[in-house]
């Protein structure tokens, strides 16, 4: 069995976010990034699938130049190989029908049985590159799956619907797989994992060098931080007086 | 040329109450645009789903019905919606962004060669093109996009990002039935029936207060910490996502667009950054407070009252405070 799993890596959570001159872009220079953690849920399955099928996996990504931190994290937690799709089109936001594109084009040289992707980007968060990629590679899909089973040929799925509902769906493989989050516990690399990563190949493609373009749909007019839908109070001083306050003000609005 | 909504049935025959934010979303367009309104209803047994559908002030409905849409499939509806597009022809699609549009909207619009503008939370009209807002980074930015490319073009709107439009009963519009062709073999995803999983023991929208935790937290063993102040303040206790994801509190403590949404008279999120799927559960509370390392994070845009510190230190010294009250 074959698995692709696609990944991508964002700026780290804790990271300041700095939109570029122009206000269309972001300056991510000073940016430190992780792999996108709905991500990590995705190559978690395929690493259990792997465990358990003797399965070949295999992590994709489609990044600006040497991004290479999701692929690297991938392939010392038990990857077997990376491919890495590299242009400056994918370093801020890029649509998802140019990445699929991208990522169709390398998988279908793969003729995976599986391909596995997280529910959503915590980056831009369109949560369309799997569905898309699907559709491209002429896959059946389910999104939001928390519990995936199969026995080689087809998959047994467990999908969350809203608000407390779930659903169970079978499908052939090959298939696409959007995982969510909580699906599973992803585990840590360990220090042999990561030693053993830097022997396992990475594939690096440029983009130009893909049959792969697309004329753009979404076009970003501009980046700014968020107009506020309150205008709250912030309570200031030590915690012992910000603890006042607050407390102060809850029994002022009358909801202690 | 028109706007045209795609109104969503839940799997027990009801429209998704989302259907109507989609409507009140596409009426704005359609009139900055000066375009027609109309609204699409899909599914296996319409009923009198398009006659509702056609008393919501919109000028036609379309239905789409086939024995092959009863339960939703992927593949079912875009083949479906594929050949409504073509006949309707509208200039713009507008889809509410619940979880069966975020499982096929993308595959639709690539089967038509278009893109998507999934989960949009406002549209501007300051210019030619109309401008669609959508939160970016975990809600840490916001982004103004316009669609290009040719009609149709097809975008989702955000849970709770605009009001519900209202019935219009006096002015019902037209119906027409739209003749569509599904292969019951192309269909490839089979599905069974929802069921909802055994419901647990926390009611959290029946609560009066809640005290709430995200990542911050840090570690399980700190959650004693936010117990002790939910006790104090005769609260129930909830978390994020990831806390339940995590294994740290049970699924049914979960607010969220996954999870509960609630709307009780104080909501204190402690270690909450406030990503958009945590808001939409929350942002009714009367009253909000959060506490916070973070000043950039989403969660103070929506506070009434915002502590930019460590919960490590405000919290205790809350308690300590309500003890000597």
């Amino acid at each position: 069995m074959k698995i692709v799993v696609c990944m991508k890596q964002t700026p780290s959570k804790d990271s300041i976010l700095r939109t570029s001159a122009d206000g269309a872009g972001l300056d991510l220079s000073q940016t430190e990034f992780e792999t996108n953690e709905p991500d990590s849920y995705a190559l978690e399955e395929a690493l259990r699938l792997k465990d358990e099928h003797s399965a070949e996996v295999v992590a994709i990504t489609a990044g600006a130049a040497n991004t290479t931190t999701a692929i690297r994290d991938a392939l010392a937690k038990g990857a077997d190989r990376g491919i890495l799709i590299e242009d400056d089109l994918f370093a801020g936001v890029a649509e998802p029908l140019a990445t699929a594109t991208a990522l169709a084009v390398a998988i279908r040289k793969e003729s995976p049985d599986l391909v596995l992707t997280g529910l959503q980007s915590d980056d831009v968060g369109f949560g369309q590159t799997g569905v898309v990629l699907a559709e491209l590679l002429g896959l059946p899909h389910a999104t939001l799956i928390v519990e995936l089973r199969t026995d080689g040929a087809t998959l047994d799925v467990k999908r969350e619907l809203e608000a407390g509902w779930f659903q169970r769906l079978q499908l052939p493989l090959p298939a696409l797989l959007t995982i969510q989050s909580g699906i599973n516990k992803p585990r840590y690399a360990t220090l042999m994992g990561i030693k053993k990563a830097k022997k396992k190949p990475l594939d690096r493609l440029p983009l130009g060098e893909l049959d792969a373009a697309v004329s753009p749909g979404l076009v970003v007019q501009r980046l700014y931080a968020p107009t506020k839908q309150k205008t709250g109070t912030l309570l200031t001083g030590t915690p012992a007086e910000q603890a006042a306050q607050l407390l102060t003000k809850l029994r002022e609005a009358k909801v202690l | 040329m028109s706007v045209l909504v795609v109104a969503e049935l839940t799997h027990a025959g009801d429209f998704h109450p989302m259907s109507w934010e989609a409507l009140t979303a596409g009426r704005e367009l359609a009139g900055q645009l000066g375009l027609p309104l109309s609204c699409l209803v899909i599914g296996g047994s319409l009923g009198d789903r398009s006659a509702e559908a056609a008393a919501r002030g919109v000028t036609q409905v379309a239905a789409v019905e086939h024995a092959l849409l009863s339960a939703y499939t992927a593949d079912g509806f875009c083949s479906a919606l594929t050949q409504a597009l073509g006949q309707i022809a509208p200039q713009y699609v507008v889809f509410p962004h619940t979880y069966q549009v975020r499982d096929y909207g993308p595959k639709l619009a690539t089967a038509v060669g278009r893109a998507f503008l999934s989960d949009c939370t406002s549209i501007r009209f300051d210019g030619a093109e109309p401008i669609f807002v959508k939160q970016v980074f975990q809600g840490k930015l916001s982004a103004d996009f316009t669609l290009a490319g040719d009609a149709p073009r097809l975008f989702s709107v955000q849970s709770g990002a605009f009001a519900a439009d209202a019935e219009r009963p006096d002015s019902p519009a037209p119906i027409h039935a739209l003749a569509i062709e599904l292969d019951e073999a192309a269909i490839r995803v089979h599905p069974t029936e929802p069921y909802r999983e055994a419901a647990g023991t926390a009611d959290l929208s029946s609560a009066e207060r809640i005290v709430s935790i995200g990542r911050g937290i840090k570690d399980p063993e700190n959650i004693a910490l936010a117990q002790r102040l939910a006790d104090a303040l005769g609260a129930e206790l909830a978390a994020s996502r990831p806390i339940c994801d995590s294994g740290w509190l049970p699924l049914d403590r979960q607010v969220g667009s996954s999870g509960q949404t609630v709307k009780p008279k104080l909501y204190l999120a402690l270690g909450i950054s406030g990503a958009i799927q945590h808001l939409v559960g929350m942002k009714g509370s009367e009253v909000i407070a959060a506490i916070n390392t973070d000043a950039s994070a989403p969660i103070f845009e929506v506070a009434d009252y915002g502590v930019v510190g460590d919960l490590f230190e405000v919290v205790p010294e809350l308690l300590k405070q309500l003890e000597q009250s």
